[in-house]
């Protein structure tokens, strides 16, 4: 080999070197960016089974109409995504189709991650093509018939389902069209935060406005900031608070809002939490509550709630429902006091517990649960009380509603 | 004299309100105990246990064991509603300090009322314990959780002068397992040789057996422990 070839060769080794080098970092780049989108779509929590290897499925999501485990997500070839491509991920996300193009269940919250962009999508697929394989077999559906075969989701889907893909809103700030991307694509908070009608599709006239979680049974509160919504008057600090710490001057995370703080949303980045922050306070106002005009519960029940109220409430979240510190919130205009059904109070009273533990919050406070010392008549006295004290003007609950919680603690 | 019988109540009364207003104003404790009176309003403020024969004892068991059941009732390895809810959003560090706290506490064992077992009940529930039953491989309490039954560090519960209910309950639980624990399952074995009976008698003896003067568990094993226990490292069969 002559000198001047074995310099070609050198150079061309070196540029070739330094090329892969670039690919390396970008695809590092890349896998670490699907790594947070992974977390703002808090993929692992539902795939992810109790106790198992993240995002290799397993967690059964119980739905009105039998329960779906959620499939293995990391890339082993036989039971994961491992035989998957790009397109087919987009796919999923975008169509709320399979890999053989079968039809999903909403389960897999599509109709949210619809929004999803297609660079969003390579860098999740290319974070999850990352992950160590997972051998784990996917147990089968258990729907009940007609909502087992498959086929009937394309009806749903003329209905329900509209396949879309993010577009700004130029009239608006890049901050608010950041907020609105989260909110409604990858974070799916409407799949919680409203109704679902009979068939399990969300409600979405007007959107985020609350609703029960269909087989949880804690409800979602709406998530308007102006007059009459469930976050009336929070500000961005209040809501940033809630979402990076499982705490606010305003209200504590509690239930399924807990697991989502300690999933996902503490592990996003400022910016991004104030942005979803600015797009609910542009949430819309709310019509005025109907008047309550449930039977009034007499004199002796307010009283025994009031008494309840003193002797166990009191000394940490105050006469005057206004908390204490940061450890105990107010109760007074607090939204899981007050939303409608009264299913948040009732399961607090009986389960009580801590706050998530987060990098904002480490060693929370806690409340100690009160289903072996109060009964149903003390519970449901206390709890009318709170939602009618100070400024709260809820409807009262029933002994019955108490027992109908006694034995569903836990999300 | 008359002012001042006059104004020594009025002075009283406003030390009380300046009293009273600080109670509300005061800061919350920072204490670990103030941040978890989930846990003591059950357990008791020293994790005595409560008095209700199933909200057990927390105080004086080892830490390692203490963060295990945490963990275990976290993953749906144990299972007990309320335990699931409570410990489900913490993380192991907290787990850690709030076994910490539990292990470190020294305080009396509430006397447990005596059984009305027959006599050959209790001398088959000594037995179990003290010597085990060879023909049913079924070890001797004592040669895992301690000859004091006290337990053994780090990860050993003791399990003497724990109310029978308790007792009783959990065997159960192993059979039934909404009680297991990371494999192999040593105790979910050693409850499946026992019969109902022997539940019974083992945990009625245990529970009224004296409790030692030293009640810590034990610092090491006397001797290579009988099984292969998931959730005991370095225990080897």
């Amino acid at each position: 080999m002559t000198l001047c070839l074995r310099i070609f060769a050198c150079v061309a080794a070196l540029a070739g070197w330094s090329a892969v080098g670039i690919v390396h970092a970008e695809n590092a780049a890349q896998i670490e960016r699907g790594r947070y989108l992974s977390l703002a779509g808090d993929c692992a929590s539902c795939h992810t089974a109790r106790g198992g290897q993240a995002y290799a499925g397993g967690r059964v999501v119980p739905t009105p109409f039998g329960s779906i485990p959620a499939p293995n997500l990391t890339p082993d070839m036989a039971t994961g995504i491992g035989g998957w491509s790009a397109d087919d991920f987009y796919r999923a996300l975008h169509e709320g189709r399979g890999k053989d193009g079968q039809y999903l269940y909403p389960a897999f919250p599509y109709t949210s991650y619809t929004r999803v962009t297609r660079p969003d999508s390579d860098a999740i697929f290319a974070y999850l093509r990352s992950l160590p394989p997972v051998h784990s077999e996917r147990r089968d559906n258990d729907l009940r018939f007609p909502y087992s075969m498959r086929r009937m989701m394309a009806g749903w889907r003329l209905f329900y389902f509209t396949q879309e893909e993010y577009v700004a809103d130029s009239s608006q700030s890049a901050a608010w069209n950041r907020g609105a991307y989260l909110v409604n694509g990858l974070g799916h908070c409407n799949d919680c935060h409203s109704t679902r009608n009979s068939l399990g599709a969300t409600v979405d006239d007007p959107s985020l406005a609350g609703g029960m979680i269909p087989m949880q049974n804690w409800y979602a509160p709406d998530l308007s900031t102006k007059a009459n919504g469930g976050l009336e008057g929070w500000t961005t600090k209040d809501i940033v608070d809630l979402l990076k710490t499982g705490r606010s001057a305003r209200g504590t995370a509690f239930g399924p809002m807990a697991e989502v703080v300690r999933e996902s949303t503490q592990h996003l980045n400022d910016d991004d939490l104030a942005a979803m922050a600015l797009y609910l306070q542009s949430l819309p106002a709310r019509p005025v509550p109907k008047k309550d005009d449930s039977p009034l519960l007499g004199a002796s029940f307010v009283v025994k709630g009031q008494a309840v109220y003193k002797d166990r409430c009191a000394s940490c979240h105050g006469d005057d429902g206004k908390g204490r510190g940061d450890a105990y919130p107010p109760l007074a205009g607090n939204t899981s006091v007050v939303e409608p059904i009264g299913a948040n109070a009732i399961r607090v009273v009986l389960s009580g517990g801590f706050a998530p533990a987060t990098h904002g919050n480490p060693r929370p406070y806690s409340m100690p649960p009160f289903s072996q010392q109060l009964s149903d008549e003390d519970v449901a006295a206390v709890v009318s009380y709170i939602r009618q004290a100070w400024t709260n003007t809820a409807p009262a609950v029933t002994p019955d509603d108490v027992r109908t919680y006694r034995s569903t603690p836990g999300t | 004299m008359r002012r001042r019988s006059l104004c020594w109540p009025l002075l009283a009364g406003l030390v009380l309100m300046a009293t009273v207003a600080h109670a509300d104003d005061a800061p919350v404790p920072d204490t670990l105990k103030q941040r978890i009176a989930a846990c003591t309003s059950c357990h008791g403020e020293q994790g005595q246990g409560g008095d209700n024969g199933f909200n057990p004892r927390l105080a004086g068991k080892p830490a390692g064991y203490l963060v295990r059941q945490m963990q275990d009732f976290k993953q749906g390895l144990r299972h007990y509603p309320i335990m699931e809810y409570m410990v489900t959003p913490l993380t192991d560090d907290y787990m850690r300090e709030i076994a910490a706290y539990f292990s470190a506490q020294e305080v009396p064992y509430a006397p447990q009322p005596a059984q009305r077992l027959p006599a050959s009940a209790l001398a088959r529930g000594e037995q179990l314990v003290t010597k085990g039953d060879a023909a049913r491989q079924v070890p001797a309490c004592m040669s895992c959780h301690g000859v004091k039954l006290t337990g053994v560090q780090p990860a050993i519960p003791g399990i003497v002068g724990l109310p029978y209910d308790y007792l009783s309950a959990q065997l159960g639980s192993w059979r039934t397992q909404t009680r297991t624990a990371t494999a192999p399952d040593c105790m979910a074995t050693v409850a499946s040789r026992l019969t109902a009976s022997d539940i019974s008698a083992v945990a009625a003896w245990l529970a009224v057996h004296p409790i030692p003067d030293d009640p810590r568990p034990a610092e090491i094993s006397e001797g290579p422990l009988p099984m292969h226990c998931g959730s005991v490292e370095g225990s080897h069969s």
